[in-house]
């Protein structure tokens, strides 16, 4: 179970998350907080919600980040990481139980909560600190990418994407198949040079990041030209039109 | 290998009710999963025009907002000292008797006695209402103290406002210049919109201090000196008149550029019936400058018939801008962007306004019945709030920013800034406020709205001798121009009985004892403060709070109101509407869950009071209630006049009006079959132009938003600035009191004007720092610490500046400083950026909790490390009695504040401070529960 | 990496007990160690007793120790699930060859096999535990040539001081083979330990927050607001940090402790006092590697980090 599909996928399922327009609202965040404790994965604990130390299960995150080049303007970017469903997943390769897997179907790598024994190695083994373990409940939790919601004949057709997705206020999250090359998200990667978070690790994450567009900083004028005939003579040449 | 078999599609809920969420103010359209009994899951209304299906971060953590375990769950009676936080629950009955005795008094004394101000509710309508009919000019709600700088400076320019009373155009936008932005209430539209130019590659500029949030995606980021926007707007302004790159035609068209300004004191020249002059140069005499046939003149001097001189108001406006002290050169440094930025940011602007072909083909009909056949554009959109908004000089910034628009032409045109409906309306429109000595009486309603639009000093609200009529000093001499009421001096001013004393305040839905007063410690013992005889200076206070706010402990009585999800409320057109630009709407919160607690929605508890002091409106000719079933009734039922009500559609008895019709008692159910809202969508001939479009000013007027089709002229030069003025010179009846007299002269001035916040001047330079801070968008004010998801995204807040300044200050991430201003001083753990000016200091707002408040537990970060800007910040101005707010609005001057920041001492780490003795439980209040596994299986219930 | 004392107690005294194990398992068979019954007994009790208590030990760190049986299952793609197997299967012929020596006082023919068995058994289990670390691709400080070597070496080197322990308490014959091993296993752990510190003082970072984000391109990456604001799982469990001072003066602990002072001592115990050198050569090992694989986790930096600030990893 936790080798890897034998055959590439027939669906490559995954997110692309626009950094160019996400403003850090964790409205995706939240929402999949609210869908996923009761869902496929529920509950996502908290195990001091009132307290002192408030933290708890969320199968997505945001960041902030300042890059600052040495001279000019830096950038501040928001930063949502969820898990980026690898091709060559290590999280899952190191499960000892089969708990975790990655579907045949689609690509999607879940856990199957009642083999989990909570010893919490895929969560070392996934680069991107992906996956959450639950003390609560003694097993380690994940993005599902809404695996209950985007094949649920229960929901309408156009609610059949992720949570995040389907909330983003800024549509900065986008959902669909990788494998297809018409399909949105690999249209978006394709034109706005999608990347890998850490390619170097060799995870093939299946997830794209489009990365903030070059600033549109420059004009044609640096200034305006004084107006001929000066203050107010100006005035004169344009009611004479 | 085996596939695994899992269930793809359970069951999502056994119903789904749609209503409208109220995390914030924006009212976006939810749907309501519920199962077994339990709310399941919220997610945003496709079909809902305001957020069109998309839910924040707020709206999403609903459910935990709804099962909070800081509900308060029974009417309360203080029983300790005021502030002790000892209570005793009551029933209802004896919670109304109690109010309606000391409220049934003061009314039969002397109505002004009360004083009832209201916070985030959107019941304005009903609220404002009810005080008109008890006879007390004392009530606002928040605008004061939130941003009417905004809407005061639009309103009376552009007969509409930026805030949520109108938006740029996000689909034909090309140019978007955001200032002092971090969130708005327009929270989701405004992100969709930001989407919107990004997918089109618009560029986007955002102004302010701070670059997070909207400004981290924005092309270009200007790190203002806050407080210095007057001189970076009024110097773009410099450049474009310098250059000519101006839009005179449709100025003169629109605004009263070409109206003619007397010499001799500075007002209008008008012809015998009152109406405005203008010089026409076909004729090359002095006309109605409302005549479909004149051609205003836009600069010369001119001699009236009478012998009177005058001058165009565009020339007075063009001469001062042109002066040199407008050049980028000259504000720079105050302003904190460069020179040669402002210079780019002005040609810019130009070419984006002017150069662009961008027009719409759509023919329409202005108001002289002449046709044009498209709608040209100018595709520049500004839009600005509270970083603008709350400062002292915030209404003459707002006002600068119009005059940028009209230089433009970008006011209501294809890619510009446009209203929304019931906007525009005249600059200023209609109603005065009420409550003048001669309409206060005991036992008698007031026969106007507390709130209103001066226009001169006639409109005053003034005791006999002068002096401020209304307890929060709201149209007086201090703020002639208060618009929205002057909530943050209420309790200042009761408890130094200036001008008196007051016997009760009655508040709703404000966190006064925290985070919404300026100085909160001096806020909190003004509360407690007694008089020799041992009586509290406030003898009465009532508050109605759904939770257990900082607020709670210092009130008398508490009513307590059910969450969002238990009551009926009314997104009213007269109130806050939730129109867009291209159609009006309003609309409603039905109940989804019943409470299990002893709790009542405050609106049937404030009609019931109603009744039973027996105000007219509330009870009927035989003196009985006349919405018995509460706020349901009262929204089918209430007329403001024949045929408006508090709800526009389905009016008239069989639902077929909209707009104006009679009650339908139907009406509520024809509003939660259609996803508890109502839409109106305008012609594609009436979405522009609208200050003179015929076709949408005709459709105005049917629905009741406009009493006349009438051209609204844009107010370049504003007229009832002048008006004070002219007092303050010496003119006219009523005058300002002598103390008064140069301030009212230098603040009053019909154009624009940028002046240094008087903090700069109070603070001195032993504060060199701006302190600010804004909205998380996660968070909403107090009320989202007690959510267990959004706690998790902001239990503390950090004092974030910029690396510079740290170096400067020798101050590393993460060290604990002190930040002190004149007036006290707060201690922070420090974070470190780069995308803030190097003057100032930020900080998320409202997030620093009261130890025990919203039943945190004990060691709460938001207690132990997190902290208020508030306690910085003096509630009057530095050196005098004035408030600490805007001469012309009175809006609170929140961002004014200066600060010096250092290291806090070894000893003095890990804890923030000032910190306070912890609030105690109210009875009936379990303590919060130790973990949280909401969803967990089978159980299905809250743990 | 969250240094959790279940799995220090596990991989320390499982390591010795199956280096014990493979000495026992080799060295009876040839005749290399005393062949009595009762050394048999002490030892195998020693060897199995360090083993299970481990094992155990490991097990309290699960969320569902109920379900650890289930880590036997996925053999062939983790090895985790490799070292479980490999630990139980052990058990088969270690329990073999205890009844053979024990009992039945036999450690030659099939007896002896199953002590070579055991060792091979413990050898791999050993060499699995390596391997769990040394794949983790997201924790350069693990994921590298020294891990596996290391492992396997200190478990000797603990394991063999052990046997040498034991033979001495014996009476001292057959202490020369397993003290030799003790001293060649412990100086090459040393040296080798030595180098993985200066290799990974040295080491390239693998990846940067820049490239974690994608984001260098605009300039120096800094984290400016963590997605919340108390510290979550993550970076409990992965973002744990032992300040270089502290880990610099560990570090000189563990070489006195771990290596110099148990090397002396067994070099003392070739020529005096064997029983009570080896005792406190074994004592002084255990403490020393406590403190070793204590910052074997605390020194080891995880990618994760870098999305809560780290700038390399
Ligand atoms: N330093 C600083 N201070 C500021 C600002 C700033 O920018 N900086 N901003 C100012 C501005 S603009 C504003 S608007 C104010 C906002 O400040 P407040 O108006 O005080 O807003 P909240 O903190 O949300 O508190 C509102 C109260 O309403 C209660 N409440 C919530 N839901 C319900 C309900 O359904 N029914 C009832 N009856 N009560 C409910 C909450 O429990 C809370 O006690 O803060 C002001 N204070
Ligand atoms: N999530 C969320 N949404 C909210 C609220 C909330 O609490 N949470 N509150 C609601 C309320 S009551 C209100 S009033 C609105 C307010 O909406 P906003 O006006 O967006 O709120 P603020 O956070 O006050 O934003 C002020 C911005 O102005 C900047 N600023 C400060 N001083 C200056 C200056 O001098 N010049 C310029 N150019 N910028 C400056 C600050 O850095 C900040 O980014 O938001 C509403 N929406
Ligand atoms: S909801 Fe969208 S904009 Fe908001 S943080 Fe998530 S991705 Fe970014
Ligand atoms: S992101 Fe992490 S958890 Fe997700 S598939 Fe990749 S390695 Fe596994
Ligand atoms: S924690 Fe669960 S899913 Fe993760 S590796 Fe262990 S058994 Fe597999
Ligand atoms: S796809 Fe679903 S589970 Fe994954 S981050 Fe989005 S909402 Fe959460
Ligand atoms: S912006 Fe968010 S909190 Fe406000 S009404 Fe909309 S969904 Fe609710
Ligand atoms: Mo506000």
């Amino acid at each position: 179970m936790t080798s890897l599909p034998k055959t590439p996928p027939a669906k490559r399922l995954g997110l692309v998350i626009d950094l160019d327009t996400c403003v850090g609202c964790h409205a995706c965040a939240v929402n999949c907080k609210e869908w996923n404790t009761g869902g496929y994965p529920a509950p996502l604990s908290d195990p001091d919600p009132y307290g002192a130390a408030p933290e708890g299960v969320w199968l997505n995150r945001i960041h902030g980040f300042e890059a600052t080049p040495e001279s000019g303007d830096g950038r501040t970017v928001h930063f949502p990481k969820s898990c980026l469903h690898c091709q060559d997943a290590p999280c899952v390769t190191v499960c000892p139980t089969g708990a975790s897997y990655k579907r045949e179907e689609d690509g999607i790598v879940l856990v199957r909560e009642d083999l989990c024994i909570g010893c919490k190695l895929c969560s070392w083994a996934c680069p991107y600190g992906a996956r959450e373990y639950d003390g609560m409940t003694g097993v380690m939790k994940k993005c599902t990418l809404c695996i209950d919601r985007i094949y649920n004949d229960n929901l309408d057709e156009v609610d059949r994407v992720p949570a995040c997705v389907s909330t983003c206020p800024a549509s900065a999250r986008h959902f669909g198949d990788f494998n297809d090359p018409d399909s949105n998200v690999s249209r978006l990667t394709a034109e706005r040079e999608g990347m890998d978070l850490m390619p170097e690790l060799g995870c093939q994450p299946t997830n794209k990041y489009l990365p903030p567009r070059p600033r549109r900083t420059e004009s044609a004028t640096a200034e305006l030209p004084t107006a001929e005939g000066g203050f107010l003579g100006w005035v004169d040449k344009l009611l004479s039109r | 290998m085996s596939r695994v078999p899992i269930d793809l599609s359970p069951p999502v809920s056994d119903t789904v009710k749609t209503t409208t969420c109220y995390m914030c103010a924006c009212r976006c359209g939810i749907r309501v999963h519920l199962k077994d009994g339990q709310v399941r899951y919220i997610e945003g209304n496709r079909a809902h025009p305001v957020n069109k299906g998309v839910l924040c971060a707020k709206g999403s953590a609903g459910i935990m907002q709804h099962y909070s375990p800081a509900r308060l769950s029974k009417p309360l009676k203080r029983v300790g000292e005021r502030g002790s936080g000892r209570f005793e629950a009551i029933e209802w009955d004896e919670a109304l008797a109690l109010a309606t005795g000391w409220l049934g008094a003061i009314r039969e004394r002397d109505p002004k006695q009360l004083a009832f101000f209201t916070g985030r509710d959107q019941s304005q309508a009903l609220t404002g209402w009810w005080a008109s009919q008890f006879g007390t000019p004392n009530y606002a709600a928040h605008g004061g103290f939130c941003s009417v700088n905004m809407a005061a400076g639009g309103i009376y320019t552009i007969g509409g406002s930026f805030w949520e009373f109108g938006e740029p155009d996000w689909e034909h936008a090309e140019y978007f210049m955001m200032f002092g932005v971090a969130e708005d209430h327009d929270s989701n539209p405004i992100k969709a919109g930001l989407a919107k130019l990004k997918a089109r590659g618009a560029k986007i500029v955002a102004v302010n201090p701070v670059r997070t949030g909207y400004g981290a995606i924005a092309d270009e980021w200007l790190g203002v000196t806050p407080g210095g926007d007057g001189l970076l707007i009024l110097s773009l302004c410099h450049e474009l008149l310098r250059a000519g790159r101006v839009d005179l035609e449709w100025m003169l068209d629109y605004s009263n550029a070409g109206w003619l300004v007397l010499d001799e004191d500075g007002l209008f020249a008008r012809d015998g019936d009152g109406k405005p002059l203008c010089w026409d140069r076909a004729t090359n005499s002095a006309r109605p400058a409302a005549g479909s046939e004149v051609q205003p003149a836009p600069k010369g001097r001119f001699t009236l018939p009478d012998g009177r001189t005058a001058r165009p108001s565009f020339e007075i406006m063009a001469e001062r801008y042109a002066d040199a002290r407008y050049a980028p050169d000259a504000v720079a440094e105050r302003a904190g962007v460069s020179a040669a930025t402002i210079r780019r940011i002005a040609a810019e602007l130009a070419a984006a306004a002017f150069d662009s072909d961008l027009a719409i083909e759509q023919p329409w009909t202005d108001t002289h019945g002449r046709k044009h056949e498209r709608m040209v554009g100018r595709p520049v959109s500004i839009h600005a709030m509270r970083g603008i908004s709350a400062h002292v000089n915030g209404f003459h910034t707002c006002r600068a920013l119009h005059l940028l628009q009209m230089l433009l032409g970008a006011v209501d045109r294809p890619g510009s800034y446009r209203y929304k409906p019931p906007f525009p309306r005249p600059a200023p429109p209609g109603p005065k406020p009420a409550g003048r000595p001669d309409q206060i009486a005991p036992g008698q309603p007031m026969p106007g709205p507390p709130l209103g639009f001066t226009a001169g000093p006639e409109d005053l609200i003034l005791a006999d001798d002068g002096a401020p009529q209304r307890i929060d000093h709201a149209f007086s001499w201090e703020a002639p121009v208060s618009a929205h009421g002057m909530m943050h001096t209420v309790i200042g001013n009761a408890v130094r009985g200036d001008p008196y004393r007051i016997d009760t305040l009655f508040m709703y839905m404000a966190n006064m004892a925290w985070n919404s007063a300026m100085n909160s410690a001096e806020t909190i013992d003004m509360l407690t403060a007694k008089d020799d005889d041992g009586g509290y200076k406030i003898p009465h206070i009532i508050y109605s709070d759904a939770y257990f706010s900082e607020m709670v402990a210092y009130a008398d009585l508490i009513l307590p109101d059910t969450t969002y999800l238990e009551r009926w409320d009314c997104i009213s057109l007269l109130d806050r509407p939730i129109s867009d630009a291209d159609g009006v709407a309003d609309a409603i919160r039905q109940p989804i869950a019943t409470p299990d607690r002893d709790v009542r929605p405050f609106q049937d508890v404030l009609i019931e009071i109603g009744a039973r002091l027996g105000l007219p409106g509330l009870v009927d000719d035989e003196g009985q209630a006349r919405y018995p079933n509460g706020y349901a009734d009262y929204l089918v039922g209430h007329e403001r006049k024949p045929g408006v009500g508090s709800l526009a559609g389905w009016r008239g008895h069989d639902g077929s009006k909209q707009g104006v019709g009679a009650p339908n008692p139907k009406q509520l159910e024809a509003y939660t079959e259609n996803d508890c809202h109502w839409r109106l969508e305008l012609a594609p001939n009436q979405r522009y132009y609208r200050y003179a479009n015929q076709a949408y000013l005709d459709w105005s007027a049917a629905l009741g938003f406009i009493d006349h089709a009438e051209r609204i002229t844009l107010q370049l030069y504003s007229e009832p600035m002048q008006r004070f003025r002219r007092a303050a010179e010496g003119h006219g009846e009523i005058q300002p009191p002598e103390h008064l007299r140069q301030r009212v002269k230098d603040y009053f001035d019909p154009l624009p004007i940028w002046y240094a916040p008087f903090e700069d001047a109070g603070a001195g330079d032993d504060f060199p720092l701006h302190a600010v801070t804004q909205r998380p968008m996660a968070m909403y004010h107090a009320w989202g610490s007690q959510n267990a998801w959004l706690r998790q995204i902001h239990a503390a807040n950090r004092l974030y500046m910029s690396r510079k300044l740290a170096a400067k200050l020798d101050i590393a991430d993460d060290d604990w400083v002190w930040v002190e201003s004149r007036k006290g001083q707060v201690k922070a753990q420090a974070r470190l950026m780069d995308g803030v000016n190097d003057h100032t200091v930020w900080t998320w707002n409202a997030i620093g909790k009261r130890a025990g408040a919203w039943n945190l537990g004990e060691g709460a970060p938001e207690s132990t490390k997190g902290f208020l800007l508030n306690h910085l910040i003096d509630d009057l101005q530095s050196g005098t009695s004035y408030a600490n707010a805007d001469p012309v609005t009175g809006q609170a001057a929140w961002y004014d504040l200066r600060v010096r920041v250092r290291k806090a001492g070894v000893t003095e780490q890990g804890t923030s401070a000032p910190q306070f003795a912890t609030l105690q439980r109210p009875p009936g209040m379990a303590p919060a529960p130790d973990t949280l596994q909401y969803g967990k299986p089978k159980t299905g219930a809250v743990t | 990496m969250h240094p959790a004392y279940s799995v220090i107690f596990f991989t320390t005294a499982s390591g010795a007990g199956y280096g014990l194990l493979v000495l026992l398992g080799i060295g009876a068979p040839l005749k290399l160690l005393p062949t009595d019954r009762w050394f048999g007994l002490s030892g195998l009790v020693l060897a199995l007793g360090l083993i299970t208590f481990g094992l155990l030990a490991s097990t309290y760190h699960l969320g569902h120790p109920e379900r650890a049986w289930r880590a036997m299952s996925q053999w062939r793609s983790s090895w985790l699930s490799r070292e479980g197997v490999a630990a139980l299967a052990t058990y088969v012929p270690a329990g073999l060859f205890f009844i053979g020596w024990v009992f039945l006082d036999r450690t030659d023919g099939f007896w002896g096999l199953m002590g070579v068995l055991s060792a091979v058994g413990g050898f791999v289990t050993v060499w699995c535990t390596g391997k769990i670390y040394a794949t983790l691709k997201a924790i350069p400080r693990w994921n590298n040539g020294w891990t596996v070597p290391i492992y396997q070496l200190l478990s000797l080197a603990s394991g063999a001081l052990l046997a040498s322990l034991l033979a001495a308490l014996f009476g001292g014959a057959g202490l020369t083979w397993p003290l030799g091993i003790a001293l060649i296993a412990g100086f090459a752990s040393w040296a080798s330990k030595a180098a993985y510190w200066s290799y990974i003082d040295k080491q390239q970072p693998r990846a940067t927050i820049e490239s974690a984000t994608g984001l260098g391109r605009f300039g120096q990456v800094s984290l400016i607001e963590p997605p919340h604001t108390e510290p979550n799982y993550l970076q409990k469990e992965m973002g744990f940090q032992v300040a270089r001072k502290h880990s610099l003066k560990l570090r000189r602990l563990a070489h006195l402790v771990g290596f110099a002072v148990p090397l002396a001592l067994a070099i003392v115990a070739v020529y005096a006092v064997p029983a009570l050198a080896l005792l406190a050569a074994a004592a002084a090992m255990a403490a020393g590697l406590l403190v070793e694989r204590w910052l074997f986790f605390a020194e080891a930096r995880h990618t994760q980090s870098l999305y809560y600030g780290e700038k390399a990893v």
